[in-house]
């Protein structure tokens, strides 16, 4: 096995400063390198030709769902971060992480059977 | 306080070992990962052009070079050489910072993917894998958590409806997808003991991942393709329904971007699962025993990595020309009452029988195919195959009762016209035939009431 010094996280930094290089400049070269022919209705929202419906003041209302999923995914994701240490640290915790995994998961489902029952992930 | 440090000494560094790599070499494989990706970007979109091309029993783009292997880099730059339109209702900074993000973000996850095995590089002796660290598969399920963003700010600071509408289910079905697909990984991670992907692919050495995991790789498949918006599940720019979704309202080199992101994110989810299911550039269980190993490790790595990259290429291909789209709430159904349930219920089991490998459920062993087993993994896979028999048996209990009680409150008329349908229809049990109207009174004109009226002259 390597030392803690083998890697590093500078490669990722490289990587990550030529993706966002590049996307940078892709985004600020099209704007430059296009021609440019001002028309009103080009400049209207798109929608297949008709009047546009009017837009309501930072986007608008959103259909109360989308929030109750974001709250359900945060349940499941904090889930899968507690689970994760587990399953790395498995071979070294024995039997008694087994039990108290199992016995965590067992919480959640209740949680998740619940709102199965009420109704929560239904989508209409 | 000791067993922590205990914990702490074992914890799984990288197996690669990149302790003779100088800085400067890791920024030319940094351009080389970079040169590599896009290559590949551009050959896979001719390639799935072509394919689908055929599957459709029509050519393909054939004018542009070679087979027109070149198509793509001339639709680059006609894209570059279009108008860039930002409409009059868009927010003009978040417009300008969405596909850059969706852009950025696509590239940095492959970093962590070990794409071949340690070879020569300008004197030094370095691993083909950019970097590695021991919560390395985490970061490529942060960064795709970040490359949402570039999807849902393009949707809303388009200031328009389909957009809009786009950007917000592809949040939600990446967010509701994402679940499935972290629990799936668990299950490689109690095999592996490690997050480090180069660990994992050692760990692989003996048996790859899809055998004992095979549940886990199948909820990834399915789930990858609903991470990168892909058919079947592309609502988040279903053409049907929101003419293009998120990037409806993005033309030029922007659009470029979105396109760009998607078909590298697919590279990135088919290379993490090559590098946890199949063994990453380890060469194929037959080819790996030829001549003590002389065709697996080094560059040979490569070629095994891009042979299996471009299968699951041609997989997302092949799906796209065979399945019509889903519907969303069907989709969301998958996701939600399908794939998390059994692949919580999957990591469970994957758990018991680690622990029964380990040793912590008892140590007796049993002699099987030539192998040991320990007693208890055995008696915990019986266990599990009793289980799923025996749902399955009330499952299609159900489903036998539900039929007929569907069949039994079934509307049925009392009376039928056996020709009302223009053709002959016999009645069923305990239905009587209509009466044949008389001709006279069949002749005679429909009594004109007041509601009738209205109707004929509205």
């Amino acid at each position: 096995m390597n030392g803690l010094t083998s890697y590093s996280y500078a490669p990722l930094l490289f990587f990550a400063a030529i993706g966002a290089g590049f996307a940078v400049f892709s985004v600020a070269a099209g704007a430059l390198a296009g021609p440019k022919r001002y028309n009103r209705a080009k400049l209207e929202a798109y929608e297949c030709g008709i009047q546009p419906s009017p837009h309501a003041e930072g986007g608008g209302r959103v259909p109360i769902k989308y929030y109750l999923t974001a709250m359900l995914f945060i349940i499941f994701d904090i889930e899968s971060v507690f689970l994760y240490p587990f399953a790395v640290a498995f071979e070294q915790m024995g039997l008694f992480a087994l039990v108290e995994m199992v016995l965590f998961i067992l919480t959640v489902f209740v949680a998740y059977a619940y709102v199965w029952r009420r109704g929560g992930l239904e989508w209409d | 306080m000791s067993t922590l440090a205990a914990l702490a000494a074992t914890t799984d560094n990288p197996v690669a070992d990149f302790g003779d790599t100088p800085w400067w070499l890791s920024l030319v494989k940094a351009l080389l990962v970079f040169v590599f990706l896009l290559i590949n970007t551009l050959l896979v979109i001719w390639f799935e052009r072509r394919v689908i091309g055929r599957m459709q029993q029509r050519p393909g783009p054939n004018r542009a070079g070679p087979f027109g292997l070149l198509q793509t880099l001339a639709d680059g730059v006609k894209l570059a050489l279009k108008e860039d339109i930002v409409p009059k209702a868009a927010d003009k900074i978040m417009f300008w910072a969405a596909p850059a993000i969706a852009g950025a973000m696509a590239f940095v996850s492959f970093a962590i993917i070990p794409m071949g095995g340690t070879v020569w590089m300008f004197g030094h002796k370095t691993p083909l894998q950019l970097t590695d660290t021991p919560i390395a598969t985490l970061l490529v399920l942060a960064v795709a958590g970040v490359g949402v963003y570039g999807i849902v700010l393009a949707g809303w600071s388009s200031g328009s409806t389909y957009p809009l509408l786009g950007g917000l289910r592809s949040s939600a079905q990446v967010i509701s997808y994402e679940i499935a697909m972290g629990l799936a990984l668990v299950a490689v991670f109690l095999y592996a003991g490690s997050m480090s992907t180069s660990q994992i692919v050692f760990a692989q050495n003996d048996l790859w991942y899809i055998v004992p995991a095979f549940f886990s790789f199948v909820v990834y498949v399915i789930t990858m393709v609903g991470e990168t918006n892909r058919l079947p599940f592309d609502l988040a720019e279903g053409e049907g329904e929101l003419t293009g979704g998120f990037h409806t309202e993005y033309s030029s080199l922007k659009f470029a971007m979105f396109f760009l992101g998607e078909y590298v994110n697919m590279f990135t989810v088919s290379a993490l699962a090559t590098t946890l299911f199949l063994g990453g550039p380890a060469a194929p269980p037959g080819i790996a025993a030829i001549g003590d190993g002389m065709l697996n490790g080094g560059w040979w790595g490569l070629l095994w990595f891009v042979v299996k990259l471009w299968l699951f290429m041609f997989f997302f291909v092949w799906l796209r020309g065979s399945l019509p789209r889903v519907r969303y709430d069907q989709f969301m159904r998958l996701g939600w009452k399908v794939l998390i349930p059994t692949t919580l219920v999957w990591v469970v089991m994957v758990a018991f029988i680690r622990a029964a490998e380990l040793g912590f459920l008892g140590d007796s062993k049993v002699s099987l195919l030539g192998r040991d087993f320990p007693r208890a993994t055995l008696f915990i896979i019986a266990c599990i195959a009793l289980a799923v028999l025996v749902a399955a048996w009330f499952y299609d209990n159900h489903q036998v009762k539900r039929r007929a009680e569907l069949e039994e409150a079934r509307a049925m008329d009392e009376e039928i016209d056996p020709f009302a349908g223009g053709h002959p229809v016999p009645p069923l049990p305990g239905q009587r035939l209509v009466e044949p109207p008389l001709a006279l009174s069949a002749a005679r004109p429909a009594p004109v009431t007041d509601s009738g009226s209205e109707e004929n002259r509205g």
